[in-house]
């Protein structure tokens, strides 16, 4: 298995399951439009399903600013949760050479966001009740 | 066997993935027809009922008739819609959780003869295996945006930003809750976390806090009930997939069982062992084809018992309010998890210190 041992070759079969997911889903869709049913089209059922009701106004409409901020808040933390990563991995190896400096200086690191994190508690980014 | 001395290595190594990938493509499709009928059978013994018992004997070609009925039904898209995303939307939902199992473990290694080698039971040994896995799983939340989005309607829109905005935030705890088990670890690739569990017993014993967090996480990923919001049918109908019908519906119902097998799958690989039992010297990687066979059968009942709690779970826990829900996620989760990794780190590092 030399092949294997390249970086990049390890990819091949990631790439070969895309393309096999790929063309299932694509395969999916188009044998379900082959084989199924014609239906008449009316102007009733192009109408948007709300409840039997008709439509009133757009489809798209207001929401809450708080799920923007949501989105901010998860990039914030989730480039937190990649910085931690390869922290984790050498953690064990070099926490013998450098007593103190990794655990300190990811502590630190981990504080200031915790700061971040109480400041959004703070200001409500987290009240979903009203 | 003659064909493949004829092969350079390479060539060797691609057609030896195709294999596997044909046959784990297929064998993780079949759990997915049969989850659900599981699901069924299940939920209809919780609730004193019979379930789907017409279509051969106990119901087990319902998943068949299923598809096929799938198919037959008129393939609709709405005029309001939006076209070219509406037809994407279930293909991004479903391709990720495919994609997902490239670096599960299924098996230890199957010996093939001098030729062929020790046949490692992975698609991809990937050693990033953690970080391929996080990062596939987040582009799952855009096929279910994409849906909310092209439906161009209220229920999916509602449903679909819902459904984005627990997606995220769950993330970030199933991402920290796994940190710990590579403080102990010290590798991300998948195949070293299950030999160090050999050899150490199994991750749910050290890192019990992740393992929960991680759990807690899995279902709200997966959108199932207790944390089923973005399609909680009394306020949303059926939330991002109101407008879907036929096949395209499918893929999404398809989509969601088949992470539902891929969270179980990372599950047992991180904290449960993988493919090893502590006993009768099942925790070393398979010396026969008949022993790698039997790693294979004990993962696969390893997920299928988890598959089993999941099902077990949304027919017996009431839903969460959003608000319950963000609450959990951020405020207790999040914390908890941060703490979980200071915690573990301080401790092994103790360790370190007195060792």
């Amino acid at each position: 298995m030399k092949v294997a041992d390249y970086q990049l070759s390890q990819y091949l079969p990631v790439l070969i399951l895309g393309i096999v997911a790929v063309a299932f889903a694509a395969g999916t869709l188009l044998l379900s439009v082959l084989v199924g049913k014609r239906g008449r089209d009316s102007r009733i059922k192009d109408t948007a399903y709300e409840c039997g009701m008709l439509p009133v106004g757009a489809g798209g409409t207001r929401l809450s600013v708080k799920f923007y901020l949501v989105a901010m808040l998860f990039i914030l933390f989730d480039i937190e949760v990649v910085f931690l990563y390869p922290w984790a991995v050498i953690f064990r190896s070099e926490a013998g050479r450098e007593p103190g400096v990794i655990l300190g200086s990811m502590i630190g690191f981990m504080l200031i966001l915790f700061i971040g994190y109480l400041y959004a508690l703070k200001k409500g980014a987290f009240d979903w009740k009203h | 066997m003659t064909l493949f001395a004829y092969m350079s290595p390479t060539q060797l190594f691609v057609v030896l993935s195709a294999i596997k990938i044909v046959a784990v493509f297929s064998v993780v499709m079949a759990a997915v027809a049969y989850a659900v009928l599981a699901e069924r059978k299940i939920s209809a013994f919780i609730q004193d009922r019979h379930g789907p018992n017409r279509v051969g004997p106990f119901g087990v070609l319902q998943p068949v008739a299923d598809g096929v009925k799938s198919f037959l039904k008129e393939d609709f898209t709405p005029a309001h819609v939006r076209k070219a995303y509406f037809w994407l939307a279930p293909m991004i939902t479903m391709i990720p959780s495919l994609l997902v199992l490239a670096v599960i473990p299924f098996g230890s290694q199957i010996p093939l003869g001098a030729q062929l080698g020790n046949v490692k039971m992975v698609i991809a040994d990937l050693n990033v295996g953690i970080l391929y896995t996080f990062g596939i799983v987040s582009l799952g939340v855009y096929g279910i945006v994409l849906a909310g989005y092209a439906s161009n309607s209220k229920y999916p829109f509602l449903g679909g930003i819902r459904s984005s905005a627990q997606l995220i935030s769950y993330e970030i705890a199933m991402g920290m809750s796994v940190v710990p088990v590579f403080l102990i670890v010290g590798d991300l690739n998948l195949g070293r976390v299950i030999s160090f569990q050999a050899g150490h017993g199994w991750l749910i014993v050290y890192a019990p806090v992740s393992f929960v967090i991680f759990l807690i996480a899995g279902f709200a990923e997966t959108n199932r009930l207790p944390f089923d919001l973005p399609e909680s049918e009394q306020e949303l109908v059926a939330g991002y997939n109101t407008e879907y019908s036929s096949m395209k519906f499918a893929l999404f119902f398809m989509g969601e069982y088949a992470n539902m097998i891929a969270v179980s799958g990372m599950m047992v690989t991180l904290f449960l062992g993988g493919w090893t039992l502590p006993l009768a010297g099942l925790d070393k990687p398979a010396a026969s084809i008949g022993l790698g066979l039997i790693h294979i059968a004990i993962f696969a009942g390893k997920v299928a018992a988890l598959v089993g709690l999941f099902i077990w779970v949304r027919w017996m826990w009431p839903r969460f309010r959003y608000d319950q829900l963000m609450d959990l996620g951020w405020r207790r989760l999040l914390p908890l998890a941060l703490a979980n990794i200071v915690l573990t780190a301080v401790i092994l590092w103790l360790a370190g210190a007195v060792a």
